[in-house]
């Protein structure tokens, strides 16, 4: 990206300004004002129905019976409640998991090259594209009772599917690319050259990451983290197969919320969405905050 | 350059380790495993499950309406994206922020909200129902929660490659007489092109795989409003797990088919997407 | 991490040590915070011995949740009172079918209470329930049977009295998929019976479902999905599913619906059974057989009839018959004849309405696949 505007940088007087302002530089730019109105006209009215009023929509059926309904829904109830707890368990170890990964992942994509590296970057986009139902049956196939691998697993006092660990799986494989597809593109705009200098100094391997190579990573990886713990808390399709839904025991939230739908609840379904869509807005506050860092970086 | 990094730089050996350990326990190993149990079928049985009418139905419908909503998501996005970077209008930073929500929002959610707005007396069900417009429980309301699920895709590659395009071409294009609708076609288009592809196959890829607000407002009719993850459940709770995983074997395939071509979009459009 | 490594991360605070310690303290809770997830998330994959509770599970069906919450209540406080012992019962919900599957994916079930013999009889064939379970039970292991009905909009706009008005052209039915639900099974089967219980032939039972299902707009997974579209999302004329959940539909729904009952219908009959290598592994088999007999009791009885399903007691159901309409209820074996046994019954209507390419596949694939018929 930035090759291209330099090159075409040399020709043009001033391409800082054409690049930074938002603005048309000349009339030429400029568009007819019809269709302006047409176009912002078309903006508004696309992220209002689509984005917009399902939000509110959400707000306003969780309040619609008043604020004290709303909080005796979220906290009066034991199994909302023991939802939200799974849900703040499941998705950070999910999401470290992860984070773990990216981070070996971009070093070794950004900063080797040896046999099977495109395939490897190919398989890490795998997960995008199945569906979360196939990534929950897959551990339903490997880890059920009807497998051998869930049979020793039974034999030995250990429960993977409807229980926690078995969400955290299911939740993993379905955030995977998350973290790792941020970290290799920064890491590999990053340069080796102060790993190096690093290095020659006498810097250790690990002295080196956590001096140099982390905290040049620090906005991205957070970037990462937050993107794939909004979808972790959001999981849906992968969880809903392999978590049985037992209520009060491995019903995340999202499970909580069609539950709590089924059971006449329409209040507390929203409110328990509420809290989930919450979730997601204050993500995309983190997100603007840390974009902003990411590309002064 | 890089062979020679591997010499100097530490790391390799652990790095690889990690990566290709998690890979094959959390990813490669439970797929195989998906496909090991479909080839328990024999042939006949494989493709009396995986390409029955019915199945077939399911593949139709569900890439149909990823498709479509691609496609409008293309046109859409672009409309979106233009008017972000071009324009200055109120609201534009909150109207920019809330167009990755999207992505964060939590599919069950999306799925809730939507069947509870498009119902005969929802908010918005109940304008477009006397106009004939039924939106809950038809192919429209699957193609509708795609194009919400997919519309960030389009927007967050356009937007940048459109704010670094270069004025001199346009302005060029305009003093040789140009019409804005020929400067646009013949001028900023072209360079649009691939980033406008590769978000369009994003939120296809999106589109295939979506479950959770599709099972909320379709009908489920086999033959008619059954996505093909919807089929895969159905024939797990019919205890028929060959089956089901022959289905997802399929679906698998597929994925593996738009994986390549993104990798290949990815690649033609390097220089213009982060 | 070490000291120079956290300045290098310089966050934006005009005191540099406070933002030091700062950031160091949130490092610290990050990775305190992450220990303990994961510790617990390990945790609670160990199978645990019986501690001083003794934790039952039970797999339910779709539309039993209301009933069971208050059983639940009233048996723990029965063993409280009774035997001084302490026990949760946790619940778990879903269609029938996927109940059972999930048992036998490793569900680790104390009790399965599913809408299907056919179901329960899924987990003991994978070994999880002992062999001649149906009359390990009283009554064939049947606490309660059911029916189905009709639940109509308010003042019966459609006029639907009988199972012929469902295929009248332009009546929308809602019932969940056959193939998915008990309740979709049960409906099915009583729509059948209908007509070939009333001198209709085999063809024409076919054909009456076919216009059936014509009418049908959504095809839920399961029995409570369908009670949503019926009376929340408000879609269709008429809602076939069970007595039961027909009245608390009605209740809530407040005077927008009624119930319209079929002068003929199935006797739907939901087993329920110890899984029994699950509760002698855990450790829980007499809890649990303990509390499936208390569903015999007359206590759980008079809940179960005001829940309104059909207990099976015979003087419990002489001290509640008033409260339930009258209908002609027909055993599903009728369906089946020749075939002795439950066994056979319902190998016999799997194969010919519920498996692969079965009547029902050829319903859809006529009324959507090209217009074959079947």
């Amino acid at each position: 990206m930035s090759n291209e505007s330099a090159s075409h940088g040399a020709t043009v007087p001033q391409p800082a300004v054409a690049v930074e302002s938002f603005q048309p530089r000349s009339q030429a730019r400029k568009d007819p004002a019809w269709v302006q109105w047409l176009l912002v006209g078309i903006t508004y009215l696309v992220i209002g129905l689509l984005v917009a009023v399902p939000l509110v929509h959400v707000f306003h059926q969780a309040f619609s019976a008043g604020i004290a309904t709303y909080f005796s829904k979220l906290l009066g109830d034991k199994d909302t409640l023991h939802a939200i707890f799974l849900t703040l368990m499941v998705s950070p170890v999910a999401v470290a998991m992860n984070v773990l990964f990216g981070l070996a992942a971009a070093w070794l994509i950004a900063r080797f090259q040896f046999p099977g590296r495109a395939l490897l970057i190919s398989l890490i986009d795998l997960p995008m594209s199945i569906s979360p139902v196939v990534a929950g049956l897959v551990f339903m196939l490997v880890l059920g009772l009807q497998s051998p691998v869930g049979q020793w697993l039974r034999e030995h006092g250990w429960q993977i599917i409807f229980a926690p660990p078995g969400l955290v799986l299911a939740t993993a494989f379905i955030t995977f690319p998350l973290v790792a597809r941020e970290l290799v593109p920064l890491l590999e705009a990053e340069g080796v050259d102060e790993e190096m200098a690093a290095l020659s100094l006498g810097a250790s391997g690990w002295q080196m990451f956590w001096r140099v190579t982390l905290p040049n990573l620090r906005w991205g990886l957070l970037y990462g983290i937050i993107l794939c713990n909004a979808r972790a808390m959001g999981e849906f399709g992968a969880v809903h197969v392999v978590s049985g839904r037992i209520s009060g025991q491995t019903d995340t939230l999202p499970l909580r919320v069609e539950k709590l739908f089924q059971e006449y609840d329409i209040q507390g379904a929203f409110a328990a969405a509420s809290v989930l869509t919450l979730v997601a807005i204050l993500t995309l506050i983190g997100k603007a905050l840390l974009e902003r860092k990411v590309h002064k970086g | 350059m890089k062979t020679i990094m591997r010499r100097v730089l530490p790391g390799f050996g652990l790095s690889l380790g990690i990566s290709v350990t998690y890979l094959s326990l959390l990813v490669l190993i439970p797929l195989a495993a998906c496909v090991v149990k479909s080839l328990d079928l024999s042939w006949e049985e494989f493709t009396r499950a995986a390409w029955s009418p019915r199945a077939r139905a399911a593949y139709w419908l569900t890439f149909e309406c990823a498709f479509i909503a691609a496609v409008i998501n293309l046109a859409l996005g672009l409309v979106v994206a233009w008017s972000l970077v071009r324009y200055r209008f109120p609201l534009k930073t909150l109207i920019d922020a809330l167009v990755d929500v999207p992505l964060a929002l939590p599919t069950a959610v999306t799925g809730l909200v939507y069947a509870s707005l498009y119902v005969k007396d929802g908010w918005l069900g109940h304008f477009l129902t006397p106009m004939g417009v039924e939106v809950a429980y038809t192919k429209l309301g699957i193609v509708l929660v795609l194009v919400f699920t997919g519309f960030p895709f389009v927007v967050r590659s356009v937007q940048p490659v459109l704010a670094e395009l270069d004025a001199d071409e346009e302005e060029a294009s305009a003093v040789m007489g140009a019409s804005r609708w020929v400067t646009f076609r013949h001028v900023i288009l072209p360079h649009l092109l691939p980033p406008l592809l590769s978000g369009f196959t994003l939120a296809f890829a999106r589109g295939v795989g979506e479950y959770g607000s599709v099972v909320f407002i379709s009908s489920n009719m086999p033959f008619k409003t059954e996505i093909a993850a919807v089929l895969i459940v159905s024939r797990l709770e019919e205890f028929a797990y060959r089956e089901a995983a022959a289905v997802a074997v399929v679906m698998l395939g597929f994925s593996f088919v738009l994986l390549a071509l993104i990798s290949v979009l990815e690649r033609w459009s390097q220089p213009h997407v982060k | 991490m070490d000291e120079s490594g956290v300045s290098t991360m310089g966050h934006p605070c005009h005191n540099r040590y406070h933002g030091l310690m700062f950031q160091r303290l949130l490092l610290i809770f990050v990775g305190i915070y992450l220990a303990g997830a994961t510790g617990w998330v390990l945790w609670s994959a160990r199978v645990r011995e019986k501690g001083t509770t003794v934790n039952l599970l039970n797999a339910a069906c779709d539309p039993t949740r209301e009933l069971w919450r208050e059983i639940n209540t009233r048996f723990v406080e029965h063993m409280e009172r009774e035997r001084g012992e302490s026990i949760a019962i946790r619940q778990s919900h879903g269609g029938s079918s996927s109940q059972a599957r999930a048992i036998v994916d490793g569900l680790d079930a104390d009790v399965a209470t599913l809408a299907l013999w056919s179901d329960t009889n899924a987990i003991h064939k994978a070994g999880l329930i002992e062999d001649g379970w149906e009359n390990h039970l009283p009554n064939r292991s049947l606490p309660f049977v059911s029916t189905i009905v009709f639940v109509v909009r308010k003042g019966n706009p459609k006029g639907i009295k009988d199972w012929a008005d469902l295929a009248r052209p332009g009546v929308q039915v809602i019932t969940p998929n056959p193939k998915t639900s008990g309740n979709g099974k049960w409906s099915l089967l009583a729509a059948y019976g209908s007509v070939v219980l009333q001198g209709g032939s085999d063809a024409e039972g076919q054909e009456y479902l076919y216009k059936l299902f014509a009418g049908v707009p959504v095809l839920d997974t399961s029995a409570r999905a369908a009670t949503m579209t019926f009376s929340q999302k408000k879609i269709g004329d008429v809602h076939l599913t069970w007595e039961n959940e027909a009245y608390l539909e009605v209740e809530e729904a407040k005077g927008a619906l009624e119930i319209v009952r079929p002068p003929i219908s199935v006797v739907a009959e939901p087993h329920v059974a110890v899984v029994t290598a699950n509760a002698k592994r855990k450790g829980t088999f007499a809890a649990a057989e303990a509390y499936m007999r208390f569903a015999y009791t007359r206590e759980a009885q008079d809940i179960i009839a005001r829940h309104h399903y059909r207990p099976t007691d015979p003087e419990a159901w002489e001290k509640h018959k008033e409260t339930f309409g009258a209908v002609e209820m027909f055993d599903v074996a009728r369906l089946a004849p020749g075939k002795k046994g439950p066994a056979e019954v319902w190998a016999e209507l799997n194969r010919r309405f519920f498996s692969d390419g079965a009547l029902f596949d050829s319903i859809y694939t006529r009324l959507h696949g090209g217009g074959k018929a079947p």
